[in-house]
């Protein structure tokens, strides 16, 4: 054999009830190198991903180590060969110091007693050596997203694996964080480790990996090299046709105002000041503005102040001439409010529930869906058919699959059809592309701007500056609870907006 | 393999099956015990147990009867717990409401149903505290509602002592420890036994009582699965801030589970004594019966229906227990007794393991 292949994963089929997660995937691993793993949501890389790790096992297909067959049956076993994985949902203990996460489960011991000072010797070495930066002795709860994932990536590194799997690494990363972590990578393959990075991200593909495996629904499609091929070309083998990048839209003919914010003050949940500090801005019908500025400077909590999951300190909301300061979220609701949550689990779904159960979350009380406070089960089904066939949401038993076992874009794509299906005057959209693949995102924008081309504002809230350029007809820029500058993005850059992102600039602003 | 897999599939046969399998070691369990307590008299024990509420009419009436209050103590647990509550405070709430039944009955001379009423009220005004403090201070509920099942029963006993025509004493009886029996003091609270003492042999306890708790259970669960208030109620318990982003108000739900909650165990203790063949003794200690509930609804799986077999399950059991009691100390039945229902109660436990093991088997056969 002439390739040094680490690890081979050959012909691998795992399948759940209903559905082929893996249907005969053969990836191969050259040691030293950089893979890239490409596929939209449910095209079964993180079941592949975990058969590698252990936590599945596949009904056919063999795993290779450096050439010699093994068996994994458990992430132990994937451990002893070396194998380590940054999970997208850091699995970190939020009470433990970095050390104790570090060294969790395989700590060394003298006489019972756990011996810190060899640890923490060898987490600092490594922290150096990489320039992973971390404080030891920080609780996991008080540090940033990004540095919790250094603790995950160093976790790895102090049980010596060769192998980096890195499932959604940048998901929940700043662009800074994300170049610092590019960085990173690039470092472990100078060490000779080998990485398999798990994304959607085709920017991040063409800027770090050096080859690329693509899957779609559950079939392997094919492996390029990084050099010989385009975005647009990977993006067409993930999604199976050709892919706009890059959302196109008719100018923007706004109407007359639907959202009125003025002056509004919310308190933080976190620390004493004020999250938001006296902001003031319109939405108008028929245009799509959008809050960019860098997570945690007041985007979150206006968001709740705006759509009455925060109470607010001060100020005003006038929602269609109404003022909705202190109405109820059913009222706002009632009033042509529709909100797609930041968070999807924590507040976009009740993830127990079946899907057509969350696809009325808010319309249960409907005379369509009630009778005398009985629910008409037919109605609910007939509806939920309706919305999952419109909006093509794809699940393994249809209305009545559990909300938990559908992919994250499935899920979005859920939320954004109640959301829609409201028909709002105002569309509140908050990172509604968070996570998702190009396939969705494509399809999540081209629905914001169809809303605004039927006449509704929509208020986007974005971190990712690529889809506030495309999307947004105005851009407000928030930077520690303030609005610091409003822009056309169509006479800004990006590097415009990272000055008032980062707070370098500010521009005085008239009141709308 | 197809049959197998269809199996792994069947929640609901999985459930029973986890119940019944739970139940078994359980049982297995308690002979364990027995042999250890008194192993000459184990056999006669354990069989007095699994036999006794089988062993005659009467006994079997005795089942039923006891099932009734077990029954909706269960369907109390169960209930708050749809909406994300631990109702520990079942026993306060029977406490209140098998007093308001007694009150309705001797003091006021109202008839039966009306007495009902009265403990379901009685029940449901326990139930908001717990709720109260949960929802606008964010009190923990275990919390408020042990401690109102003391507040209730000292409460209780404080009114007994200070109404003397509740106690037996006012209605002829020598002894004013206890309620007035109401074969004396108002025959018309007497739960009506509607014909069924003569099919039960002239069991003195069988009465109407199982049947209007299974018909609280039907309406328990009807509410739950059919309704746009269960749909609510179900939506805070799973994910509360979904519902308050839904425009759910969720602190308002908690109130009002736990008052509905705290109705069925007050429901429980008017079925309880208005039988007519028990007296509420006045003593300091907690009565286990809204405890029981707890297991009850374990068992159960928190499902209304499946809570009335798994009370007439402990009910059975309980009778068994005491028939034991010549060879076996009271003491030692009630820790038997405990034993089975505990184990019983693991029956979520056995459900995770019979799932992976049929998986697991399906997976091996599929490679073969």
């Amino acid at each position: 054999m002439a390739e040094d292949y680490v690890i081979e994963m050959l012909h691998i089929t795992k399948e759940f009830p209903g559905i082929k997660a893996n249907d005969d995937i053969t990836l191969q691993l050259k040691r030293g190198e950089i893979h890239a793993l490409l596929g939209e949501n449910g095209a079964g890389k993180s079941t592949l991903m975990s058969v590698l790790f252990g936590l599945y096992q596949p009904e056919e297909g063999v795993i290779k180590k450096d050439g010699k067959e093994v068996r994994i049956n458990d992430p132990n076993d994937a451990n002893r060969l070396g194998i380590g994985m940054v999970h997208q949902h850091f699995k970190l203990v939020e009470c433990f110091s970095v050390l104790d996460n570090i060294i969790l489960g395989v700590e060394d011991t003298r006489n019972g007693f756990l011996q810190y000072a060899s640890a923490r010797k060898k987490v600092m070495e490594l922290s150096e050596r990489y320039g992973l930066r971390v404080d030891p002795d920080a609780l996991i709860s008080d540090i940033s997203v990004g540095m919790q994932q250094r603790v995950e990536i160093l976790k790895m590194l102090y049980r010596d694996n060769e192998v980096l799997i890195f499932d959604e690494p940048t998901a929940v990363l700043t662009p800074q964080e994300i170049d610092e972590l590019m960085e990173i990578m690039r470092g472990f393959k100078k060490e000779g480790k080998s990485i398999l990075f798990i994304t959607h991200k085709l920017a991040e593909i063409m800027a770090v990996a050096d080859r690329c495996s693509v899957l779609r629904k559950g079939k392997y499609i094919g492996t390029v090299d990084i050099k010989g091929t385009t975005a647009q070309q990977l993006s067409k083998m993930m999604v199976g046709r050709d892919v706009q990048l890059t959302a196109s839209k008719k100018k923007s003919v706004p109407g007359e105002t639907v959202l009125s914010v003025r002056d509004l003050v919310v308190p933080s949940r976190t620390h004493s000041n004020n999250a938001v500090k006296g902001v003031s801005f319109d939405v108008r019908r028929g245009e799509i503005v959008c809050l960019a500025g860098i997570e945690g400077n007041g985007q979150t909590e206006l968001i709740y102040g705006i759509t009455g999951l925060e109470k607010i300190s001060s100020g005003s909301v006038t929602l269609c001439g109404k003022d909705i300061t202190h109405s109820s979220i059913r009222e706002r609701s009632s009033s042509g409010m529709s909100h797609i949550p930041e968070d999807r689990h924590k507040h976009g779904l009740v993830l127990d529930y079946s899907l057509e159960k969350n696809l009325v979350l808010q319309k249960f009380r409907d005379p369509r869906f009630q009778s005398h406070g009985i629910i008409k089960a037919d109605a609910v089904r007939t509806y939920a058919e309706g919305l999952i066939e419109r909006f093509d949401i794809r699940s393994g038993q249809g209305p009545i699959t559990i909300s938990r076992s559908m992919s994250g874009g499935n899920q979005q794509k859920a939320i954004i059809a109640r959301e829609i299906d409201k028909d709002p005057e105002l569309l509140v959209a908050v990172q509604p592309t968070r996570g998702l693949d190009v396939g969705a995102i494509e399809y999540i924008h081209s629905q914001l701007i169809e809303e605004r081309d039927a006449g509704k504002g929509v208020l986007l809230v974005s971190l990712e500056l690529d889809e506030v350029m495309n999307l947004s007809d105005r851009i407000l820029v928030m930077y520690e609870g303030n609005i610091v500058g409003e822009f056309d993005p169509a006479a800004t850059t990006v590097e415009e907006l990272g000055l008032y992102m980062a707070g370098a600039r500010t521009q005085e602003r008239k009141e709308a | 393999m197809k049959q197998k897999k269809s199996l792994a599939e069947n929640g609901m046969l999985i459930s029973i099956l986890a119940s019944v399998i739970s139940i078994v070691v359980g049982l297995l369990f308690g002979f364990i015990l027995l042999m250890i307590l008194n192993p000459a008299k184990a056999g006669i024990g354990m069989s007095a147990m699994l036999t006794t509420g089988f062993s005659s009419m009467d006994q079997f009436g005795k089942v039923l009867y006891q099932s009734a209050p077990l029954m909706l103590c269960g369907l109390s647990v169960g209930f708050a717990s749809k909406t994300g509550m631990f109702n520990i405070g079942a026993s306060g709430q029977y406490t209140i409401g098998a007093f308001c039944a007694l009150v309705g009955a001797i003091a006021l001379q109202l008839p039966w149903y009306c007495c009902l009423v009265l403990a379901l009220v009685g029940g449901g005004v326990w139930g908001i505290f717990p709720g109260l403090f949960k929802a606008v201070f964010n009190v923990n509920e275990v919390i408020t509602s042990i401690m109102f099942n003391w507040i209730g029963m000292f409460m209780v006993n404080l009114l007994y002592a200070n109404m003397p025509i509740m106690l037996a004493s006012a209605w002829g009886a020598s002894n004013s420890d206890r309620s007035a029996a109401l074969s004396a003091a108002n025959r018309g609270a007497i739960i009506p036994k509607a014909g069924l003492d003569k099919l039960f042999g002239n069991s003195s306890w069988i009465n109407i009582s199982v049947f209007i708790a299974i018909l609280v259970a039907v309406i328990v669960w009807f509410i739950l699965e059919k309704t746009t208030f269960g749909y609510e109620l179900k939506a805070c318990g799973l994910n509360k801030e979904a519902s308050r982003y839904a425009g759910i108000n969720a602190n308002r739900n908690i109130v009002v589970s736990m008052i509905i909650a705290g109705g069925l165990s007050g429901l429980g203790g008017g079925l309880y004594y208005l039988a007519g063949t028990i007296q509420y003794v006045l003593e300091k200690r907690i009565l286990s019966m809204g405890f029981n509930g707890i297991p009850v609804s374990l068992l159960a799986n928190s499902n209304p229906i499946g809570t009335i077999f798994s009370s007439l399950f402990i009910s059975y059991i309980q009778v068994g227990g005491s028939a034991m009691q010549p060879n076996f100390s009271s003491e030692s039945t009630d820790i038997i007794i405990a034993v089975i229902i505990y184990l019983a109660a693991f029956a979520l436990l056995t459900r995770g393991l019979i799932v992976r093991l049929l998986t697991g088997r399906n997976r091996k056969e599929g490679k073969a």
